[in-house]
């Protein structure tokens, strides 16, 4: 799980090279920079407001794009919560490593124990990796190039997959997959980015059917 | 980008992340409520693997990412570990990239 949660933080640490690399071309200070990836550490709506700014947006344009792509932190926290134990500071804590790479170590394993090591473990590498990546970026430069030329963003979807495989082993967790997924691509170019995986959880859940707490199949469909 | 938005982004987004831990955390749900949060994991990886491997912006494109995470299927089908996985995408899409694909 270790070795899981250090490849995950990996790649994400060379997109943080890259989040420091075009935030300061954008005009931001170094310090912002590293500022934003320690306070924020959401790394979408990092780019994305740093884009908005870069492209002539107002700030609060920039704030408003990054909190509707963080608003999946909301299910994410939700899916995650159940496993996580301690008192407000230690939640508080765990809310700040709320994100892709965390819930989607966390939530591929199976018992709330594993749930927790793996959600921990993630956060703090993805921590450590984003942080250092920024800041990394945001020294050195231009003189690093763009981690997708490197393929490095097949990575994630790719990890991703790896994580949902072990889920997929009831029909309803493939209808809820297929469900999501789909909601996903098709409202893409319909609505603005962040909303179409508010959507796809949510189809999740007026998809819900044939699971019971335990994963015990239901006998009645709702 | 001032100092006042990266403060207003932070604390936001804070207040999403801490909804689940913070205010549903690990109280027992309801039936329904629960089956429903139970089918949130695969609902929101495959909308993730389908954004991240599909989406650009507001646009779907296919590009070397898609071939990539054709060959991570393959792996993850024959049982490899997540770091094969994750190698065998990105030097996919590199390999890719080099041969002159978006």
């Amino acid at each position: 799980m270790l070795r899981q949660a250090l490849v995950l933080g990996v790649a994400v640490g060379a997109f943080g090279v890259s989040f420091g690399v075009l935030a300061v071309a954008a005009g931001l200070s170094w310090a912002m920079a590293c500022a934003m990836s320690l306070l924020v550490f959401a790394g979408g709506s990092q780019f994305a407001a740093v884009a908005v700014v870069a492209g002539g947006g107002l700030p609060a344009a920039a704030v408003a794009a990054g909190l509707l792509l963080n608003a999946r932190y909301v299910p994410f926290g939700m899916a995650v919560a159940p496993a996580l134990r301690g008192g407000l500071m230690r939640r508080l804590v765990a809310a700040q490593l709320v994100i892709d790479e965390s819930s989607a170590l966390a939530l591929a394993q199976r018992d709330d124990r594993d749930r927790e090591r793996a959600f921990w473990l993630a956060g703090s590498a993805v921590f450590v990796c984003w942080n250092l990546g920024t800041l990394v970026g945001a020294l050195a430069g231009s003189a690093i190039g763009d981690p997708a030329a490197w393929g490095l963003d097949a990575a994630f979807p790719a990890g991703f997959l790896a994580l949902l495989a072990p889920l997929l082993t009831t029909p309803a967790a493939r209808r809820a997959a297929a469900a999501g997924a789909l909601l996903a691509v098709a409202l893409t170019p319909l609505a603005p980015p962040g909303v179409p995986i508010l959507v796809a959880a949510a189809g999740a859940l007026a998809g819900r059917a044939g699971r019971t707490r335990d994963d015990e199949p239901a006998v009645v469909r709702t | 980008m001032t100092w006042t938005a990266v403060a207003v982004l932070a604390a936001g987004t804070l207040a999403l992340k801490a909804v689940g831990p913070l205010v549903t955390g690990r109280r027992l749900l309801s039936g329904s409520v629960a089956g429903a949060v139970a089918m949130l994991p695969p609902a929101l990886l495959a909308a993730l693997v389908a954004l991240q491997t599909l989406g650009d912006g507001r646009a779907l494109t296919v590009d070397a990412r898609l071939p990539a995470v054709a060959v991570a299927a393959l792996a993850v089908w024959k049982g490899a570990s997540l770091l094969t996985v994750v190698v065998l995408a990105t030097v996919t899409a590199a390999l890719l990239r080099l041969a002159g694909l978006p």
